[in-house]
C-alpha cells in the first residue's frame, strides 16, 4: 500500500511537455532516497490545465505543482515526499495566498468548472482498470445488466435530456429508442472519436484519460438497443488515445467486461478499434459509416438514418465520445440528477477546449448555461497583454463567432444556435483585437475547402467560389455587391449541401457578417483592414519629424525598399515593399506607422 | 467479470487505494510529523503503519498524510488526528500502537487516551 500517489499528466499536452522524463524523474529519486515502497508515481490523463503544463499532483495533501522541469523533481522528493514539506515556489501561483495553501477546486480555474465527463481525467491510472472500477467504474453497466430493461435504459437516458455533444444536439436517448425497435438479425454500436476541428481536444482528452468510461457507455447502449458489436472511430494522429484505448479493451476482455456473458448475465458484446486517416468529413456520421466499411469516406443520402440502416446495412447507433463518457454517471446517479445540472433544454455539462488569446488554454467542463463571459473571464483568467476581448469562435469551421457585446451569452445548444453559431463539438477559440473578423472567416473557409469531399457540387464547387469573394475583399478589390453575393451563395450552400460539412461551412462567413459587417465594409470602402491583419490592404509609413535617419529600418528591410542618407528623414517604396513589419519592429524611435 | 460480487471485491480493494486521492474534506485525518525530529524518532514506520493498516480494514473516512515539525521534539513521533475540529495528539509512537489506535479511535471513535500527550505529561506530573 502506497501513502502518498504522485500524478503526472500524461496527456498529449503535458507529454509534449516532456511529462515522460518527469516520471522518469520521479522514479530514479523516490528508488534513490529508498521510497518506492511508500509512494507511487501514476501517469494520468488531462488535467485541464494545458497552459501551465507538465503538471504534477502529490497526493494526500493535493498539492497542484505547474511547469515542473526534471531538475525540480529532486526538491519535490527530498522535500515534500521525504519531510512532509511542500514545495512553495513550484505550486500554482494561484493556490498560494501567503502562508496558506488554497485547495484546486478554490482556483479561478476550477471553481466555476464540474466534472462530469471529465471526472476520472488525472485522477485515475487510464492504464489501470482496477483504478476505474475503484470509483466505481462498470457498476452502472452491472446495474443496467441485472436490474434494468433495455426499454428502461433508453428511458433513463432520454429523460435526463442527454443530448450529442458531437455538435447536433440531438436527444441520445431518442436516437437509442429509435434504433432499439428495429428488428434485426444485428447491430452495432458506434463510437465517433473523428475529431477534427481545429484546436478541439476534448474527445482525445477523454479517451487518453479514462478510456473505460467509453468502453462501459457502449457496452451499455448495446444492451439498450441488442447489439452485440461495437466500433470507436478514432483518427490515426491520436497515437496516445489510441494505445491506451487499445489497452482498456484488451483488460476488459481479460477481466471478462467484454466478451460473452458479462456479469453471468448472457449478455454478449465486444468491441474493436477503427482507425481513421484524418479527412474532416470522416466525423459526419455517414462518412464514418463508409469509411469504417472499408468503403471511401463519402456521405450517403438521409434517410434511411443509421437506426434504420447503418453500418454494413444494420441499425447502429452513432455517439460522440463526450456523450457516452456521460452514460455510466446518469445510470448510476438517476435522469432527475443529471437535469439539476445546465439549463432546462441543454442539460448536464459541455467540455470545452479553451485556446486563442487567452491566459489559461486548456480543457474546461462547465455546467450548461455559464456565460461565455464566466469562461474567459474568469476559467480563462481573461486576454493576456492587456489586451480587449473581440470574438469568440465557437463550433469550428461549422460554427460562428460571438462578439464582444454579447459576452453573457449563456452557453448552450440553442442560444448559440440563434447568434448564428453553434456548440459544436466544443472548440472555442479566444480572439482580441488584433484579429481581423474577415481573415478568421477567411481560415475556416479554407478549412472547408481543403476538407470537402467532394461529392456535391454545392460543397465543392460553392465553398470554393465564396472563399474566392473572401480573397477579393481581403486583398482590397471588393465591392458593396460582394456583400449580398456572399449572403446568397452561402445560403445556397446552406440548403443544398448532401451533408453537414457543406450544410454549416457557410456559418463562420455568415455570422461575422451578422456581427461585423462594418470590418467587411472597411475592407471594400476605405480598403482598410482595421485590425491590421490583411497586408494587401495594409501600408508602412516613415513619420517624417520622428525619423532620425539612423539607418537601422534600410538595413533590416530585405527587399531593399527603404531609401535615405544618414542623419535625413528615410522613405519607404510602396512598390517595392512587402509589409513584412521587419522595419516597424526594428525602429527605435517609433517613427514608423502601419496604417 | 462472472458476477457484481467480483467487482465489487475490486471496488473496496481499490477505494482504499484511491482514497488517498480524494481530499480530506468531511473525513479524519491523520498527520504524522515528519521533521528530521520525527523521522529520526521514527515516524516512517509509524506512517507507513497506519498506511498499511487504513488499507487492511478497507477503510477510506480517514486519510494520512505527513506534516512537519509539530515543536514537541522530545516526543516524536508525534500524531495528530484530526476529526473536524477535535484534536488529538498521540506522542512517541510507534508501529505496534497503530493497530490499536486504528482500531479504537479511528474505527471505535475513542481516543486510546493512554497513548495521548496528556497521560504523558500526567505521568511525568506524578
Amino acid at each position: 500500500m502506497f501513502r502518498s500517489h504522485v500524478m503526472v499528466c500524461g496527456g498529449t499536452g503535458c507529454t509534449s511537455s516532456g511529462s515522460q522524463k518527469i516520471i522518469d524523474a520521479f522514479n530514479a529519486e523516490i528508488a534513490a532516497v529508498g521510497l518506492h515502497e511508500e509512494v507511487k508515481v501514476i501517469k494520468t490523463g488531462c488535467f485541464g490545465l494545458c497552459a501551465l503544463g507538465p503538471i504534477v499532483v502529490v497526493y494526500p495533501e493535493g498539492s497542484f505543482y505547474s511547469m515542473v522541469k526534471p531538475e525540480d523533481v529532486k526538491e519535490i522528493v527530498d522535500e515534500h515526499l521525504l519531510k512532509g514539506r511542500v514545495v512553495t515556489r513550484l505550486l500554482y501561483d494561484e493556490t498560494v495566498q501567503g502562508d496558506t495553501i488554497k485547495s484546486l477546486n478554490d482556483t479561478e480555474f476550477y471553481k466555476h468548472q464540474m466534472r462530469v465527463a471529465l471526472r476520472n481525467c488525472g485522477r485515475i491510472d487510464p492504464d489501470n482498470i482496477e483504478e476505474y472500477i475503484g470509483y466505481d467504474g462498470y457498476a452502472a453497466l452491472g446495474k443496467v445488466l441485472t436490474e434494468m430493461t433495455p426499454e428502461q435504459v433508453c428511458q433513463t437516458i432520454l429523460d435526463s435530456g442527454l443530448r450529442g455533444r458531437g455538435g447536433g444536439g440531438f436527444p441520445t436517448g431518442r436516437k437509442w429508442q429509435l434504433a432499439a425497435v428495429n428488428k434485426a438479425d444485428q447491430k452495432y454500436v458506434a463510437c465517433n472519436a473523428d475529431e477534427g476541428d481545429p484546436g478541439a481536444f476534448m474527445d482525445r482528452s477523454i479517451l487518453e484519460g479514462d478510456p473505460h468510461a467509453v468502453i462501459e457507455a457502449m457496452a451499455i447502449a448495446a444492451y439498450a438497443i441488442g447489439a452485440t458489436k461495437g466500433y470507436v472511430y478514432i483518427r490515426a494522429e491520436y497515437p496516445i488515445a489510441v494505445q491506451r484505448l487499445q489497452k482498456a479493451i484488451d483488460d476488459a476482455r481479460e477481466y471478462g467486461l467484454l466478451g460473452k456473458d458479462i456479469f453471468g448475465t448472457g449478455f454478449e458484446y465486444d468491441m474493436e478499434i477503427k482507425l481513421g486517416a484524418g479527412a474532416f468529413v470522416c466525423g459526419e456520421e455517414t462518412a464514418l459509416m463508409n469509411s469504417i466499411e472499408g468503403h471511401r469516406g463519402e456521405p450517403r443520402p438521409r434517410p434511411p438514418y443509421p437506426a434504420v440502416k447503418g453500418l454494413f446495412g444494420k441499425p447502429t447507433i452513432l455517439n460522440n465520445v463526450e456523450t457516452y463518457a456521460n452514460i455510466p454517471q446518469i445510470i448510476l446517479n438517476g435522469a432527475d440528477w443529471f437535469r439539476t445540472i445546465g439549463t432546462e433544454k441543454s442539460t448536464g455539462t459541455k467540455v470545452f477546449a479553451l485556446g486563442g488569446k487567452i491566459k489559461n488554454t486548456g480543457l474546461v467542463e462547465i455546467p450548461m448555461g455559464t456565460t461565455l463571459r464566466t469562461v474567459i473571464e474568469d476559467i480563462g483568467g481573461g486576454i493576456p497583454n492587456g489586451k480587449k476581448f473581440k470574438a469568440a469562435q465557437t463550433g469550428g469551421p461549422s460554427g460562428g463567432c460571438i462578439p464582444a457585446s454579447l459576452i453573457d451569452t449563456p452557453m448552450d445548444y440553442d442560444s448559440l444556435i440563434a447568434l448564428g453559431s453553434m456548440m459544436g463539438s466544443g472548440g472555442l477559440i479566444v480572439m482580441d483585437e488584433d484579429t481581423c473578423m474577415v481573415d478568421i472567416a477567411k481560415f475556416f473557409l479554407e478549412f472547408t475547402v481543403e476538407e470537402s469531399c467532394g461529392k456535391c457540387a454545392p460543397c465543392r464547387i460553392g465553398t470554393k467560389r465564396l472563399l474566392e469573394l473572401l480573397d477579393k475583399i481581403t486583398s482590397g478589390n471588393g465591392e458593396l455587391e460582394d456583400l449580398d453575393r456572399i449572403e446568397e451563395l452561402a445560403r445556397f450552400i446552406k440548403e443544398n449541401s448532401a451533408c453537414g460539412l457543406g450544410q454549416s461551412a457557410p456559418n463562420p462567413v455568415l455570422s461575422t457578417l451578422q456581427h461585423f459587417r462594418a470590418e467587411y465594409e472597411a475592407h471594400i470602402v476605405d480598403k482598410k483592414c482595421p485590425a491590421g491583419v490583411c497586408k494587401d490592404l495594409l501600408t508602412y509609413r516613415i513619420i517624417e519629424d520622428k525619423c532620425k535617419g539612423c539607418t537601422l529600418c534600410k538595413r533590416v528591410c530585405p527587399v531593399g525598399a527603404i531609401s535615405g542618407d544618414v542623419r535625413n528623414p528615410h522613405v519607404i517604396d510602396p512598390a517595392k515593399c512587402i509589409k513584412c513589419g521587419a522595419c516597424l519592429n526594428g525602429c527605435k524611435f517609433n517613427a514608423i506607422v502601419r496604417e | 467479470m462472472k458476477s457484481l460480487r467480483e467487482l465489487q471485491a475490486i471496488r473496496n480493494k481499490m477505494k482504499a487505494s484511491v482514497n488517498t486521492r480524494d481530499g480530506a474534506e468531511g473525513k479524519m485525518r491523520i498527520l504524522v510529523g515528519m521533521a528530521t525530529c520525527g523521522i529520526a524518532a521514527g515516524a516512517r514506520p509509524v506512517l507507513n503503519a497506519f498506511t498499511e493498516e487504513l488499507a487492511a480494514r478497507e477503510i477510506t473516512h480517514a486519510v494520512v498524510s505527513q506534516t512537519g515539525c509539530i515543536g514537541i521534539c522530545q516526543y516524536e513521533p508525534v500524531v495528530e488526528i484530526y476529526e473536524g475540529d477535535t484534536k488529538t495528539t498521540y506522542v512517541k509512537m510507534d508501529a505496534e500502537k497503530v493497530a490499536r489506535v486504528v482500531s479504537e479511535h479511528v474505527i471505535g471513535k475513542k481516543p486510546v487516551t493512554e497513548f495521548t500527550i496528556g497521560a504523558l505529561k500526567d505521568a511525568v506530573a506524578e
